[in-house]
This record gives structure tokens, C-alpha cells and sequence, in this order.
């Protein structure tokens, strides 16, 4: 064969390949646009959420312009004043005041009924204006009030994030950490952190040995095992948790047993203690799984030459086997660790006061207190923070060190 | 292995890649969405300033055959409704009701309203919540002349308790907050006044108090540690006031079990894990009642709330569900629902008419919240007042709560 042919066909076969390849990505492109649809796309506007806010630029325009030129010292200028008396006389005509006003009073305490009643008399304000607005209320004589209104008036706002980090922001803009009785996320971020960290722990602890000892049965019994794994597994996680609060309550089956031995009854539930179990439990085939399928397809034939070379068999499980195992392990733990810093309904119902996560003021500022723009930034940094872990724990340990199977 | 990985994250990047362009696009798209609603909501309000009605602007009238989704908490209390409502209106006009259950807020209207496919008609709301989206535009507005006056002449706006019209929302029920007891805890002295409930040296036990939010349990504290009943929101708007609160608060903290949803105060009570709780009337009703348990009711102190029915913005059914509100807290229909359930009727013609439980041989009357002897120290949640300041006392409460 002459090289001439030779690259001929080496063309041929990239040219096939390619055509191979397209075809593979047209069957994967159903698949992109349902992620696409439903997780990358509502992700992405959650983001924006968080950032960005046009609200109070796109209602009160006029306000919103003349408190631009304004750097929050001292008293606003004369032109806000009237414009935004013209700009609550028309939302309030439009009825969009309702909205400015939620949203003022993410910034203010207070702020919903100050601009509503405001709004309401605003057709009858005349000059001085300054004097027409402190008649309704002496609260608009306060710089503080209008340095809300101007943080607002930016349609991005770094406003949420700050929020989220517990800090809040003064008239011209300085940044301050809020009182101490009013901070909350970054403990609850933190506490989130430890959680996750000790559920894996534990979830490792429970689980290795379990794993081990289901790969080293015989087939037969292993399946049964493995189902006895997967049982719970296939149960509704509302029913396992449920059944944790039968379990622990005060006077539950744990600590009536507890009493029967003339134990003291202890607080198993509606704090950490039950958060941490009852996350443990409903995480542990997360950790089995990948593990048990990594230790299968470890040849025995490796632990045994290691110990017919003259090792004890705990070195050659700690220096032979224990290393193999650890991708399945490490997978589990990844997947537990990042599962538990997600979690909610668990916490929810049986973490009680202290053992709430920040997942749990998420859904409230979703559900509750409808302050997306803050659960969004919430969210951002809960998303933010797993990206960090795993892009350090992809420099540290190597993604080819995890495995599934 | 290795080229499976490659691929898995050249796929991952290409995704990344993707979804950062649909970002930059999304970012546009919002900005012109924002604008389009913007005048959209100001066309369907105008007409409204001129004195139009929006009802008549926005829908037809019902046709017999039409249907409604009236949406409401679920279990007993649906089941009221559905007896005192839906049957007597399906029989009387035809339309069907489909009935729906949801957790309360008003974070599905909202996403209805702003992605403009509202599924519901009508929502059964607390007073807050109402107050809150009818601000953001969320619900319709209802003119108070169109409902129906008291069989006595008394038009239906004196005939409502206080604060039982508003502009987007027609009460049904009052209810109320109360502390209730497990009397076989106390057989030597039993718990008779709100203060009581914080005094857990005299009568031991564990403390169930509502977890959601600082509403209730600072009034309650305030109301205990003595501050009147006309002075609680006052109070609660001074820092001094807050911290008052909360420092009574911090003298049961260790004892408290926190409940979230109203099936649990029974339930905690009945298990044994706390002798008193914080509750709904009704549901510490069905409980004393109908399953025969051993409670009672400190009626001293009681914070009374409103519970609404008020109809999704674009909902295209306004006339229909005007129509089916009107008829729902007529006096009668209202009377008839405190035979269901122990929640007291929001029109005062119909406290008279309120006659026995369906199933059991017993007057309700005495259990209604605004019974006379029930409501001597009763007060209604501000819902106003909390409008303004749940943003800050949230954020302290959490933050209370996690420490």
C-alpha cells in the first residue's frame, strides 16, 4: 500500500468517525435540551435574581435618576423630592406601588407602610416638597431613609449577597456587619459546612465496614443483604424521617427502653442529635453503593499474594486493599458530603431549633417571606461554595481517583 | 477510565459554555419582560382608577357547565367548606368546584401570576398573606357592595368583624391562637391564665410553640409579661419593646418543642411531649371533642386572626368567583360552616345561627373564638403591622432560634 493510499484512508476512517460521533451527540441532544430546560436555564435565573433587581429603577424612574447624582451625604437633593412625589403619584395610579413598597422594605423596616400611606396623599403635595413629605411622616427627614431608597434604585445590587453574609449597608454606602442579634447565615452556612462534614464522617464510619462485609459474602446471601441496604433506599425519605420521630421522641420506642434499664430519658429529637442520625441514615447507601462496587471488582487474588509475601493481613488490607477501595469510598463521601449540604425536609422536621440548615432559610425567603433576590444569593453561595469544594477536591485527590463502579 | 472522565468534563464545559451564553441572553430577556408586564399590569389597572369595576373588564359571565379551583388548606377545614360552600353553590348555579389543597404563603400565586398561567381561581388565605399580594398585585379586587347584606338589612361591611373587608379579600373565619393543656399533667393545679404557660416552675412540663415566625410568639410573651392588650403593638415597635419580648422568651427557651404545621400541638400533647402548647382553637377542638382526648383551652390571651378567600389575578373566571365569594360568606353559609369546625363565623348575623357539630349532640357556640366569654382578653393580630416589620423580626427570630 502506498502512502498515498494510506492517508487516504486514514481520512476515510476520521471522516466515518466524525460522522459516528455527530450521530452519538444527536442522540445525547434530547437529553441537553431537557437540562437545558429545566436545570440550567432556571439556575441561571435564579442567579440573576440575585444581582440584579430593576423594581425600583423601572417604577420610580424619575427618583431613581435624581438620586444617582446624590453620594448619600447629608441631605438629598431638592430634585428628588419632587420627582419622587410625581413617581408615587403615578404608582400609586398604576397600582405598582404595592410592589415598590415590598421591595423597600427588604432595605428598611417599616418602608411597606410609609410609602404606601406617602403615595396615597402624594397628589396633593406642592411645594416646598421637603415639607409635604415630612408632614405625612418625619421618617422622610432621615438621610438614612432616602440612602435606602438610593442602594435600591441601582437595578444590580450587591445588596443580597451582603444581606446573605449578614452585613448591611449605611446611607453612603459603607458596609457594616449587623448586629450581633440579627445575624443568622453565616453561622447557619457554617453550621451547614459542619453537618456535611460530620454526616460523611459518619456515613464513612458505617459504611466501609458494611460495604466490606456484604462484598465478602457469598452470592446468594450478599444479594439478600444488598436488598436489606436498598430496602430503605426505595422507601419515601417522608416515611424514613417520620419514623425516626417515632424512634427518638421523649417518649418514643429508644428512650422507653431507655427508661425500662432505669436509664434517664434523653433529647434524641428536635435538635442536632436528631439531625445528625436521621441525615446518617437516609445518606448511608450513598456511601455503601459505590464503595461495595468498587471492593467486587478488587481481585482477592491481591490481598492474598500480599500476605503469602510475608505481610500480616492488616497491613495488606491497609497497604493493598484499603488503597484500591478508597475511589469508591471517595466517590460515596463526595456524593454524601455534597447530598447533606442540600439537605431540608429532614432538618425541617426533626432538627428543631438547632439543628436547622441553610437550606431551611432558603425555602423560607422562597416560600415564606418571598425575598427571592436574598434566597437566590443564598443559594448562589451554597452553589458557589460546592463548586469550590470540588474544583480543590479535583486539584487535591484527581477526579480519576473517584469511582463509581 | 481516564477517557471516560475527558469526556464526561469536555461534556460538563460544553454545558457551562452553553449555559453562560443563555445567561447573557436571559439577562436581556428579563429586562424587556419587566418592562411588558409593567404596562401590561397598568392597562388592566387603569380602568379601574376611573371607577369600572376590573371584574367587568377582565371576565364573562358563568356559564352553567363552568367549573372553579377554589383552593384551601385541606383536611378538616376543606372539609367545611366543601359541606357549607361548594355542595349548596354546585346545587344552586351549576358550577363545578374543584377543590385543591396547598401549605398556605403566596409564593405559587405568585409564580402563576408572573408566568401568566393561573390555575386558580379562588384562594382560601390568612388575612397577612392577603394583605401582602394584594400590595404586589397578585389578587383582584372585590367591591364590598357586592356582597350580600345581613338578613336584618345591616349592609356587609358593619356586618363583618373588624378588618373583614379588605380591598382584594372577603374573610369566612376567625381563628385563634391559643394555649391548650393536657389536664391529666395537672390534676393538683391546673394552668388557667396565659401567663401560666411561661411559668414552668409551677406547672412542669415541655412547651410546644409555633416555629414559622416571630408573629404570635412575641405577642404572646408581651401579652404574659403583662403588657395590655391595646399596647402590644406599640410596644413591639420600640427596640426595648422587641428585646422585652424576646427576653421572656429566653425564659422558656430550653423547655420548648417547636411545631410547624397545626396537626402537631394535638399530636405533641397526646404523645406526651409537652404538657402545654401553643395551637390553633380548631384543631385543639377536634381533639378535645371528636377523639375524646383530655385537653383544655386557656381562652385568656388569645390572638385572634382573620382567614380569607380572595381571587387570583387573571384568573379569567373574576364574575363566576365574585359570584361563589358572595355566596360563601353569606350569613348563612357562614353559620353553617362552624358546624364542621370550630372557627367562629366572620359576619356577626351569623354567631346567632351557629347551632351543633354535625356528628357529635353538642352546641359549638361556646367553642367559637368570639364567643362573649371566650374574647374577654382576646386582641387581633395586627396584620398591617406585621406587614411592615416581619422583614427584621424574621431575621432576629431566625437568628434567636439558631443560637
Amino acid at each position: 500500500m502506498s502512502a498515498h493510499q494510506g492517508a487516504k484512508l486514514a481520512e476515510q476512517f476520521r471522516q466515518s468517525g466524525k460522522r459516528a460521533r455527530r450521530g452519538t451527540f444527536l442522540l445525547v441532544l434530547p437529553l441537553l435540551a431537557f437540562l437545558m430546560a429545566t436545570f440550567i436555564f432556571p439556575i441561571g435565573a435564579m442567579l440573576n435574581r440575585s444581582v440584579e433587581d430593576p423594581t425600583v429603577a423601572t417604577l420610580l424612574p424619575r427618583t431613581a435618576a435624581a438620586l444617582r447624582s446624590w453620594n448619600g451625604k447629608g441631605r438629598p437633593p431638592f430634585s428628588a423630592y419632587s420627582a419622587l412625589a410625581d413617581d408615587l403619584k403615578r404608582a400609586n395610579l398604576e397600582g405598582t406601588i404595592g410592589k415598590v413598597a415590598t421591595r423597600m422594605n427588604f432595605e428598611r423596616a417599616g418602608m411597606r407602610s410609609l410609602l404606601i400611606k406617602t403615595a396615597r396623599v402624594a397628589h396633593t403635595f406642592e411645594l416646598p416638597y421637603a415639607q409635604a413629605f415630612n408632614a405625612v411622616d418625619l421618617q422622610w427627614s432621615e438621610p438614612e431613609l432616602w440612602g435606602a431608597l438610593r442602594h435600591a434604585s441601582a437595578s444590580t445590587t450587591a445588596g443580597y449577597y451582603a444581606s446573605a453574609l449578614d452585613y448591611s449597608r449605611t446611607a453612603d454606602g459603607k458596609w457594616h456587619q449587623r448586629a450581633e442579634e440579627d445575624q443568622i447565615y453565616v453561622t447557619l452556612f457554617i453550621r451547614t459546612l459542619w453537618v456535611a462534614g460530620v454526616v460523611t464522617g459518619l456515613c464513612f464510619l458505617l459504611g466501609y465496614p458494611l460495604a466490606y462485609f456484604i462484598a465478602h459474602l457469598d452470592e446468594r446471601s450478599r444479594n439478600l443483604v444488598l436488598i436489606l441496604v436498598l430496602l430503605p433506599f426505595w422507601t419515601s425519605l417522608l416515611v424514613r424521617t417520620t419514623a425516626w420521630i417515632a424512634l427518638l421522641q421523649t417518649n418514643g420506642v429508644v428512650n422507653d427502653t431507655l427508661a425500662a434499664f432505669g436509664g434517664e430519658r434523653l433529647d434524641l429529637i428536635h435538635n442536632m442529635t436528631g439531625t445528625l442520625i436521621a441525615m446518617t441514615h437516609i445518606l448511608l447507601p450513598f456511601m455503601v453503593l459505590p464503595a461495595y462496587s468498587v471492593m467486587l471488582s478488587v481481585p482477592p487474588a491481591l490481598t492474598r499474594a500480599a500476605i503469602s509475601l510475608g505481610a500480616s493481613p492488616w497491613t495488606a488490607f491497609w497497604r493493598v486493599y484499603f488503597p484500591m477501595t478508597l475511589p469508591g469510598a471517595a466517590a460515596g463521601g463526595l456524593l454524601v458530603f455534597i447530598l447533606a449540604l442540600g439537605y431540608y425536609i429532614t432538618p425541617a422536621l426533626v432538627g428543631g431549633r438547632t439543628g436547622q440548615l441553610i437550606s431551611n432559610m432558603i425555602e423560607f425567603h422562597m416560600k415564606t417571606s418571598l425575598n427571592w433576590g436574598l434566597a437566590a444569593a443564598l443559594g448562589g453561595i451554597l452553589l458557589g461554595g460546592v463548586v469550590v469544594l470540588y474544583i480543590l477536591y479535583a486539584r487535591v485527590v484527581g477526579l480519576n481517583r473517584l469511582r463509581l463502579g | 477510565m481516564g477517557r471516560t472522565t475527558a469526556i464526561i468534563i469536555a461534556a460538563a464545559a460544553a454545558v457551562v459554555i452553553l449555559a453562560g451564553v443563555l445567561l447573557f441572553m436571559l439577562g436581556r430577556g428579563t429586562e424587556k419582560d419587566v418592562n411588558q408586564m409593567d404596562d401590561e399590569l397598568s392597562e388592566l389597572t387603569l380602568p379601574a382608577a376611573d371607577g369600572a369595576s376590573p371584574a367587568e373588564s377582565t371576565a364573562a359571565a358563568p356559564a352553567t357547565g363552568d367549573s372553579l379551583v377554589v383552593v384551601s388548606w385541606g383536611g378538616a377545614y376543606t372539609k367545611s367548606q366543601i359541606e357549607a360552600y361548594h355542595k349548596p353553590f354546585e346545587a344552586k348555579t351549576g358550577v363545578k368546584i374543584n377543590s385543591v389543597d396547598y401549605n398556605g404563603g403566596i409564593a405559587e400565586i405568585k409564580v402563576q401570576v408572573e408566568a401568566k398561567n393561573v390555575t386558580w381561581d379562588v384562594v382560601d388565605m390568612e388575612l397577612a398573606d392577603a394583605q401582602l399580594a394584594c400590595d404586589e398585585g397578585l389578587l383582584e379586587k372585590i367591591d364590598a357592595g357586592t356582597l350580600p347584606a345581613a338578613p336584618d338589612g345591616t349592609p356587609a361591611l358593619q356586618d363583618f368583624v373588624p378588618n373583614g373587608i379588605t380591598p382584594c379579600a372577603v374573610t369566612t373565619i376567625l381563628f385563634s391562637h391559643i394555649v391548650a393543656f393536657d389536664t391529666t399533667k395537672f390534676e393538683t393545679k391546673k394552668p388557667s391564665k396565659l401567663a401560666d404557660f411561661f411559668n414552668v416552675k409551677d406547672f412542669p412540663g415541655k412547651r410546644g410553640m409555633r416555629k414559622k415566625s416571630p408573629k404570635i410568639n412575641l405577642e404572646l410573651a408581651l401579652r404574659a409579661d403583662g403588657v395590655a392588650g391595646d399596647k402590644v403593638y406599640e410596644t413591639l415597635s420600640t427596640k426595648a419593646g422587641v428585646d422585652r419580648a424576646f427576653k421572656k422568651l429566653d425564659t422558656i427557651k430550653d423547655s420548648v418543642v417547636w411545631w410547624e404545621a397545626g396537626a402537631q400541638p394535638p399530636q405533641l400533647l397526646a404523645d406526651g411531649e409537652v404538657t402545654m402548647t401553643t395551637g390553633y382553637n380548631g384543631r385543639i377542638f377536634d381533639a378535645q371533642v371528636v377523639e375524646g382526648k383530655p385537653f383544655e383551652i386557656i381562652w385568656d390571651g388569645q390572638l385572634q386572626e382573620l382567614d380569607v378567600l380572595g381571587i387570583v389575578k387573571g384568573s379569567g373566571k373574576v364574575d363566576a368567583a365574585l359570584q361563589f365569594i358572595a355566596f360563601a360568606t353569606d350569613t348563612q353559609r357562614l353559620a353553617d360552616q362552624a358546624k364542621w369546625i370550630a372557627y367562629g363565623p366572620a359576619r356577626k348575623s351569623s354567631l346567632p345561627l351557629v347551632g351543633k357539630h354535625f356528628a357529635k349532640d353538642i352546641d359549638m357556640k361556646p367553642y367559637m373564638p368570639n364567643a362573649p366569654q371566650n374574647s374577654t382578653n382576646a386582641i387581633q393580630i395586627d396584620f398591617l403591622w406585621w406587614a411592615d416589620h416581619q422583614e427584621e423580626l424574621n431575621q432576629r427570630w431566625a437568628a434567636w432560634l439558631a443560637k
